[in-house]
């Protein structure tokens, strides 16, 4: 019992109450850059949680016998491979959203997200609850990139996944759409205000002051 | 165990062990991976053109079947206007654009680039007949932010625009970036490039529905209409493709 409790409290504890956006302030560089439409926001959550997840099952199955020297390296050794692999299967099956995507998913070797579970997680735990680690990791970025790629498309472009929700007027429709919200900066301002949102909710993430 | 795991040679093990599992599945990857690839980056380029010669509709997804049946690559010189043939397998005009063999100094224009090959690729629609109604003919400018790559089709008479398709640039999305956008897109269909053997075509401020020469340019993004002006005068110009459609060399 326990251990599904454990369980539950690794997948799901990243979500809302140690979530690597909101709380961690980690990877904050792609939740800026492609969040601008929701496919794509989408794709990259996937591509990121599928890497976070198995960067942390493989490093936690070797965690003892990396030489603590070169962990960091060999970390980043895997965690390229893992990248470059899911960059190339996006390539060969779903071109278009790799195109828009370009250098982010390559940037995933370098999220902060991804290296800060394998070393503060992964290499102390075992595999199956590492992977479940980077999978939770990967939900907690996931949900706030969906949030923040919602927001951005619904009313930067008017448009859900491709679909018209609110028409423009440039189209013949009457809504104006905020020309703000389409730059990449305006995250900083979402990210933000979802931080201080979570931290209403729950103040016991607050930073102690000084 | 610790102490165990520090020793030089151990270190070495596992380093060169992580590598060259690594290196496998990448590799493995990317050699198992690149057929599709290419594939997916033929037919994107392919569905541009498709696009271009308006057959989208009638392509209903089948991008390279209609491709094959409707479209023919053609190479010209650019100078003379005339058709040569392929100068090497797979040649793409933006490739050897710096290839000393093939490239051609751009100078007097604001176009934005350089250099441009000696050599275009364009690409000839058919009807069923295998009569020409379209060119699609690849220009490229600079707009704000880098140089935007886009297609022109016009019609047999070597004058009206049907289609002006940007397929890579880097504008500003919501502003420059609504050179993709549909509605504007479609205030090229019917515009003339050329009045009297001068190049004619404008992109401009105001109420110019009506004006067969001008196209409105995109409110809040002057820099990238601008862009698209330079680079549609250069390419219809005698550096351009001028010669080409001067000479109509698609109807001999």
């Amino acid at each position: 019992m326990a251990e599904i409790k454990e369980m539950k409290q690794v997948l799901f504890g990243p979500v809302l109450n140690n979530n690597p956006i909101a709380l961690q302030v980690l990877g904050v560089c792609s939740a800026l850059a492609i969040t601008t439409k929701l496919e794509t926001a989408l794709v990259m959550s996937l591509a990121l949680t599928t890497v976070t997840a198995f960067s942390n099952l493989f490093i936690s199955l070797i965690r003892n016998h990396i030489p603590s020297s070169v962990r960091i390296i060999i970390q980043m050794t895997i965690i390229a491979s893992l990248v470059i692999v899911v960059d190339q299967i996006l390539k060969a099956y779903s071109y278009e959203i790799s195109k828009q995507l370009s250098v982010f998913v390559g940037l995933i070797i370098t999220n902060c997200i991804v290296m800060g579970r394998a070393e503060a997680y992964a290499m102390k735990s075992p595999p199956f609850m590492s992977f479940l680690d980077g999978l939770g990791n990967g939900i907690g970025y996931s949900v706030v990139l969906i949030i923040i790629g919602t927001i951005k498309e619904l009313f930067g472009f008017g448009t859900l996944l491709g679909f018209e929700i609110l028409p423009l007027i440039q189209n013949g429709g009457w809504y104006q759409g905020n020309g703000l919200l389409i730059l990449p900066f305006s995250s900083f301002f979402l990210i933000g205000g979802l931080i201080w949102v979570i931290r209403t909710i729950r103040p016991a993430q607050v930073e102690p002051k000084g | 165990m610790s102490a165990k795991k520090e020793t030089l040679g151990k270190t070495v093990g596992v380093v060169v062990a992580v590598c060259l599992v690594c290196s496998i599945i990448v590799s493995s990857a990317a050699v198992g991976l690149r057929d599709l690839q290419e594939t997916n980056a033929a037919i994107d380029k392919q569905s541009n053109i498709v696009e271009a010669a308006g057959l989208i509709d009638l392509a209903a997804g089948d991008i390279s079947g209609t491709f094959n049946k409707y479209i023919e690559e053609r190479f010209i010189n650019l100078e003379t206007g005339e058709y040569v043939d392929e100068p090497k397998d797979g040649y793409d005009m933006y490739k050897e654009a710096k290839n000393p063999k093939f490239s051609v100094e751009v100078t007097n224009s604001n176009v934005g680039f350089k250099q441009r090959a000696s050599i275009a690729n364009i690409y000839l629609v058919k009807n069923d007949a295998g009569e020409v109604t379209r060119l699609v003919l690849p220009v490229h400018g600079s707009g704000l932010w880098d140089l935007m790559y886009g297609l022109l089709a016009i019609d047999a008479d070597g004058n009206t625009v049907r289609e002006l398709i940007y397929y890579q640039h880097k504008e500003t999305p919501g502003l420059g970036g609504e050179i993709q956008n549909p509605s504007w897109k479609a205030k090229w269909d019917g515009k003339k490039l050329f009045d009297d053997g001068k190049v004619a075509i404008e992109v401009n401020k105001g109420d110019n529905s009506n004006d067969q020469y001008a196209v409105d340019a995109l409110s809040g993004a002057t820099l990238t209409s601008n862009g698209v002006q330079n680079t549609l005068t250069y390419w219809a110009g005698k550096n351009g493709f001028g010669p080409y459609l001067k000479n109509q060399t698609w109807k001999s």
